[in-house]
């Protein structure tokens, strides 16, 4: 199977295009746009020279000796997308994408951000080609990551600030789409994970796809065949389609871990695959989606602001359905011990969204044997999260 | 010909028609029903009643805080859809329900065709469900009598435009502006040359809205298109009045002085 979406962007009953007229036009014209470049050389040959000389892939795909010791099963490896230029996964589509718009020659540059990595690597690749640039971003997200709100205002990004609904990522994809439909001729919107409407869940997962290829041919060198199980944090799904996607027509088991939060109840976590989630359509998209009984999109919760997202992409809506890849959640508590056992066995501080998966890895890898091979996507680092695990430290007397 | 389609051809006849929206539920339920009332007193010939949504990504500032008012005060669906039927009992001019999809599609698309037209719904607009996704809709809501309204904008291309004529019913819904809601002093000219357009795909009426909130707006507008939809602008009377009969009274002040005496007083009902 090729798991591509149909003409209209659609896998299976999943994705397709949920928008204001107004945006057919300019996703018409961004879909030519990349379909135009999707299989040129030239554009690639582009890409590939910026991922490895400014964003300094091949990120390594490093075991983790001790980790794997300590849990006493299969042997973990890492893949190092925390080791990127701008600390995160997110730059990979940045660079993509910021190919793209200027051949499309746009010269405004508008994102939303999250956990504020994908609106630092928007700014880092804007700073690159002299673009203006404006990041919007949920101000409790902006609060939860002050950090990356003053390394994007370095960059010479202007960071507005969202403050309606949850206050955080949805809230600022809303306000994000809001800019675009009014500045369609000028304005190219750099949307920062597999989500949203058609190409974008396409085109995210292509730039990402640059994960899971390197991650296939580095454990094929290192071990000389492929892993027992992937495994990667599912926020709109970007980071872990890219990790999974070069495996899908391989036999190898693969887990999204979504953010379990502080509980099960709608409002308290941000498990779309968990009960609570239904079908619908939010920003462009038909996917899962956690709502009430009413069809108003839910609050979320997450520790980790990436994570913290109604919606999940519409390809990791199809592949639940279709049982090729399996979902599971890690809670607030897992993930902050996840945090520090990571930073403790390796010397390696994970983002809290990372964290995550390491939090699921740890969990399962004590059930496999020291033969099984697991890869972890390490999407990116904790330098962000530093202040918010102290907060959580001191909040829980650790 | 559809109920709407009657409606706002005749109302051009005597100069054009109007269209206000109002969220459903803002303030509150009764509320809504008295504004609704008073505006079809006041001159209106389609009353367009907007669902609440959490998430209402076409909407400005103005109709974003409203729809919040709304759901804060734990408006649902359902008692959006008893607001027609209520409104009937007095009144009989179209009304057509403005919602984002994923409302509709909680509530089950044919559940909601038959309880809308039951309700006593003459069309619905789903701003976020674009021609291609429409028609199997358009088609389910035509079971009922209900219209699919048909939004088309400046960048809407021509081919899309002979596409979306050939299916639409009621009205063409022309967006002004590339552009979220929200109240403006001038109208853009994109909307003239679109209306001019759409004009060669159908002989339904077209209706202009998107930042129209003054009276020499409405008569420029009803120059070169049949209707004038205005919104924010009466959603902010709303948002400032201090009490439910304040509200009542200012969106009546405020039509009373959009519209040209002609066209006041005209409700046949
Ligand atoms: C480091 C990191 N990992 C994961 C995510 C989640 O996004 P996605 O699911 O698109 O990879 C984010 C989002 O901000 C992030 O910053």
């Amino acid at each position: 199977m090729n798991y591509e979406p149909n003409e209209q962007g659609y896998w299976g009953e999943y994705g397709g295009r949920f928008v204001p007229e107004t945006l057919v036009a300019p996703l018409d014209e961004l879909t030519s746009g990349y379909f135009a470049v999707r299989d040129d050389p030239g554009f690639h040959a582009e890409f590939q020279d910026l991922l490895q000389n400014y964003v300094g892939r091949p990120s390594p795909l490093y075991y983790a000796k001790r980790l794997s010791e300590t849990l006493g099963g299969a042997k973990i490896y890492l893949k190092r997308e925390d080791l990127n230029h701008t600390g995160a996964h997110k730059i990979n589509n940045c660079i993509g994408q910021i190919l793209l718009a200027r051949r499309m020659g746009k010269k405004r540059i508008i994102a939303e951000t999250g956990a504020g990595q994908h609106g630092v690597a928007t700014a880092t690749v804007c700073a690159l080609f002299g673009l203006e640039c404006v990041v919007y971003m949920g101000t409790e997200d902006m609060r939860r990551q002050e950090l990356n709100v003053f390394r994007m205002r370095l960059l010479g990004a202007e960071v507005r600030g969202v403050d309606s609904g949850s206050c955080t990522l949805k809230d600022a994809i809303n306000e994000a789409l809001r800019d675009w439909v009014t500045n369609v001729d000028t304005t190219y919107y750099l949307l920062g994970s597999a989500l949203g409407p058609h190409p974008y869940p396409l085109m995210v997962r292509d730039f990402q796809s640059v994960i899971g290829r390197e991650a296939r041919d580095q454990i094929i060198e290192k071990e000389g065949r492929l892993p027992d199980v992937l495994v990667a944090c599912v926020g709109g799904g970007s980071n872990s389609i890219g990790l999974f996607h070069p495996f899908l027509n391989d036999n190898v088991r693969m887990i999204g871990v979504e953010a379990g939060g502080r509980g099960e109840t709608l409002g308290e976590h941000a498990a779309r695959f968990m009960a609570a989630g239904r079908v619908g359509v939010l920003q462009g998209t038909k996917s899962y989606l956690l709502q009430d009984n009413d069809g108003q999109i839910a609050l979320t919760h997450s520790v980790s602001a990436g994570l913290d997202y109604a919606s999940i992409g519409p390809e990791h809506a199809y592949l639940h359905d279709m049982n090729r890849v399996e979902y599971a959640s890690a809670n607030d508590e897992d993930a902050l011990a996840a945090f520090s056992t990571l930073s403790e066995t390796e010397g390696i501080i994970p983002a809290l969204e990372s964290s995550h998966a390491v939090a699921h890895a740890i969990k399962i890898a004590p059930e496999m044997s020291a033969n099984d091979i697991m890869i972890v996507n390490l999407s990116g680092r904790g330098d962000k999260d530093v202040n918010t695990v102290q907060e959580e430290f001191v909040k829980r007397n650790i | 010909m559809s109920r709407i389609t009657e409606r706002i051809i005749a109302a051009k006849r005597r100069g054009g028609a109007f269209i206000p929206f109002v969220s459903a539920g803002d303030p509150d339920m009764a509320t809504s029903l008295s504004i609704v009332l008073k505006l079809a007193e006041s001159g209106s010939d389609v009353i367009e009643l907007g669902v609440p949504f959490s998430d209402p990504m076409a909407d400005g500032p103005t109709i974003q805080r409203s729809s919040q008012r709304a759901l804060d005060n734990g408006v649902t669906l359902k008692d959006v859809l008893d607001l027609p039927a209520e409104f009937r009992k007095q009144r009989d001019i179209p009304i057509v329900l403005f919602s984002y999809f994923n409302p509709i599609l909680r509530f089950g698309i044919d559940e909601f065709a038959t309880a809308a037209a039951a309700s006593g719904v003459d069309g619905v607009l789903l701003t976020d469900v674009i021609e291609g996704e429409a028609a199997a809709i358009s088609a389910r809501f035509a079971d009922d009598g209900i219209d699919l309204i048909s939004l088309v904008a400046p960048t809407t291309t021509d081919e899309r435009l002979a596409a979306i004529c050939r299916n639409a019913r009621g009205f063409i819904y022309a967006v002004s502006r590339a552009g979220v809601t929200g109240a403006r002093e001038t109208t853009s000219s994109a909307a003239e040359e679109l209306v001019r357009r759409v004009r060669r795909f159908t002989d339904l009426p077209i209706a202009v809205g998107f930042g129209i909130s003054t009276a020499d707006q409405v008569s420029d507008v009803w120059k070169y298109a049949d209707a004038a939809v205005v919104g924010s602008a009466i959603v902010a009377e709303i948002e400032k009045s201090v009490s439910p009969d304040d509200a009542v009274r200012r969106v009546e002040e405020f039509v009373n002085g959009l519209l040209p005496p002609v066209a006041k007083g005209v409700d046949e009902n």
